[in-house]
């Protein structure tokens, strides 16, 4: 076969690639479209508002929405400074001997773990073995462990792209390591930091097998760390499967998707409002 | 007296010997200028005096260098205090990415400096010993990396000075300036050695020739040849410095 001409062949790279972003994004709407279009009738305020009657075939999804953001904002708290304390004792304070390799290794394979998995190490650990029973306080520990390697892995990957001039300066000026770290890596790795962070809320809030068998399944409202809660995925799901209310489904799938949607944008305009400011 | 005395200092990365039993004296408020070819060691030998260069693992140190008659490698020595009196202006403009008024007080703020109108009389004082002061003082809020490479490096000087330190090491500080920063750079450093002692590594052999009282020639991690600038340049004593100096070599 001969081979094209480069200007035929830059021609004909252009127009591939742009077909593939195109079937990229055109798979990301029809997804929403296709739950939005069947989720948006169901919503209202009072979809949002009023606790689930009858497993959920009438009533609102309210308990699940609280349960959820329970459950991530307990998981984020534990699990966003126990990852990015970790990403900063592997770059900054060690010189990267075999204890680091071991460490960053076990981060990655703790990536791998499905998260059926972790939902049931949670069950055993948490749940019976200190006897939480299902509660938020078990699901939000199993979720922390689970979205660790994620927030450790980004951190790590933003403080080394960190120029190291600026450790360099720093610590010619008489600044301790920790000054350093703080002062000026930190701020100047905050943009992908947080991104991981989001990430990880994103994974989180759409999150079942994890949570089913550590935060239980119930759709009374939660009262406190150690109420059994249902997320918004988890009840979509059993809605779904157990065919109570196929409207329902959709109408929490869109609440869903809106939100992590909506999270996603949040982040993007403040990143950029904070890149804005510091470079 | 001399502020600075290096007494058969030899250094290793790993199996390597990248200096090799260096002695000098280094006097107060003059410019010491250290030229040589790329990897002669001279760099290396800059950032031994402030301790800098031993922050990379599997290197080793011998020797002694004393600075106000104290040396700096022996155990216990504070390292953070060395660095506020030994500072060090890298070869590129490196400010921080925050504003012209948090890089001149970082090192302040860093040795325990908080009052306001405190950190507002040392920046003045620093941004008017490099002639920033005019320039930049409606542009206190602005970023940093906004001014231009001249305004950038005259920035990164201001911010050392603001920690008062007492001797300026300078890595070939005008390597990423145009000629007419340079020429400026340079007038700054000759007012500058009335109050500090400086010790600058240098390519560009004019520039040692123009700016410093003192040179030294390094070769392969020796110091080959050390003297008044003048003497150096018009009267070598080692066949090396003068191969060196007239361009047969380097």
């Amino acid at each position: 076969m001969r081979r094209l001409a480069p200007s035929a062949e830059e021609k004909a790279a252009r127009a591939g690639l742009w077909a593939l972003t195109l079937i990229t994004v055109a798979v990301l709407c029809f997804i929403i479209l296709f739950i939005l279009r069947r989720g948006l009738p169901v919503l209202s305020f009072e979809f949002l508002t009023a606790n689930p009657v009858d497993m959920g075939k009438a009533g609102g999804i309210f308990s699940t929405v609280v349960g959820t953001v329970a459950l991530t904002v307990l998981a984020v708290l534990i699990a966003a400074p126990l990852g990015v304390g970790t990403a900063i004792y592997l770059t900054e304070y060690t010189w990267g001997g075999p204890v680091t390799r071991i460490i960053r290794f076990g981060a990655e394979c703790l990536a791998g773990i499905p998260s059926i998995i972790f939902g049931l190490f949670g069950f055993i650990l948490f749940v019976t073995k200190l006897k939480f029973g299902w509660s938020i306080l078990s699901g939000g520990l199993t979720l922390a462990f689970m979205l660790l390697p994620t927030i450790i892995r980004t951190s790590e990957e933003a403080i080394k792209s960190v120029p190291p001039e600026y450790r360099k300066v720093s610590f010619s000026l008489g600044s301790t390591k920790w000054q350093t770290v703080t002062r000026v890596v930190l701020p100047s790795a905050l943009p992908g930091i947080v991104t991981g962070i989001v990430l990880s809320i994103g994974r989180s809030i759409g999150e079942t097998a994890a949570t089913i068998f550590t935060a239980g399944s119930a759709l009374r409202l939660p009262t406190s760390l150690f109420s059994s809660s249902r997320t918004m995925a988890v009840h979509f799901y059993i809605l779904a499967r157990e065919g109570i209310s196929m409207p329902n489904a959709y109408g929490t799938a869109a609440i869903l998707i809106i939100a992590i949607l909506g999270i996603n944008l949040l982040t993007y305009f403040l990143m950029n409002r904070f890149i804005r400011k510091y470079s | 007296m001399a502020i600075i005395e290096v007494r058969d200092l030899d250094f290793f990365y790993g199996k390597f010997q990248a200096l090799k039993k260096i002695n000098l004296d280094i006097e107060r408020n003059r410019i010491t200028a250290l030229i040589g070819p790329s990897g002669c060691g001279k760099t290396t030998f800059l950032r031994t005096l402030d301790r800098m260069a031993d922050l990379i693992d599997g290197v080793s140190v011998t020797g002694r260098i004393l600075i106000d008659g104290r040396d700096i490698y022996a155990p216990g020595t504070d390292l953070l205090a060395l660095r506020k009196k030994v500072g060090m202006v890298f070869q590129r403009p490196n400010p921080f990415p925050l504003s012209v008024y948090d890089n001149v007080v970082y090192g302040l703020r860093v040795h325990g400096l908080r009052d306001p109108r405190a950190l507002e009389a040392r920046l003045i004082r620093s941004l008017e010993a490099v002639h920033l002061w005019d320039e930049l003082k409606s542009r206190l809020d602005e970023n940093a990396l906004r001014l231009s490479g001249e305004q950038q490096q005259r920035l990164c000087i201001a911010r050392l000075l603001a920690v008062e330190p007492e001797i300026l090491l300078m890595d070939e500080p005008c390597s990423a300036l145009d000629l007419a920063a340079t020429a400026a750079i340079e007038d700054l450093m000759a007012e500058l050695k009335k109050r500090y002692t400086i010790v600058i590594v240098t390519h560009n052999m004019q520039q040692a020739a123009r700016v410093s009282d003192v040179t030294g020639y390094f070769l392969l991690g020796e110091l080959v040849e050390i003297g008044e600038t003048r003497r150096v340049f018009t009267a070598p004593r080692d066949p090396r410095t003068e191969d060196y100096i007239t361009g047969r070599f380097g």
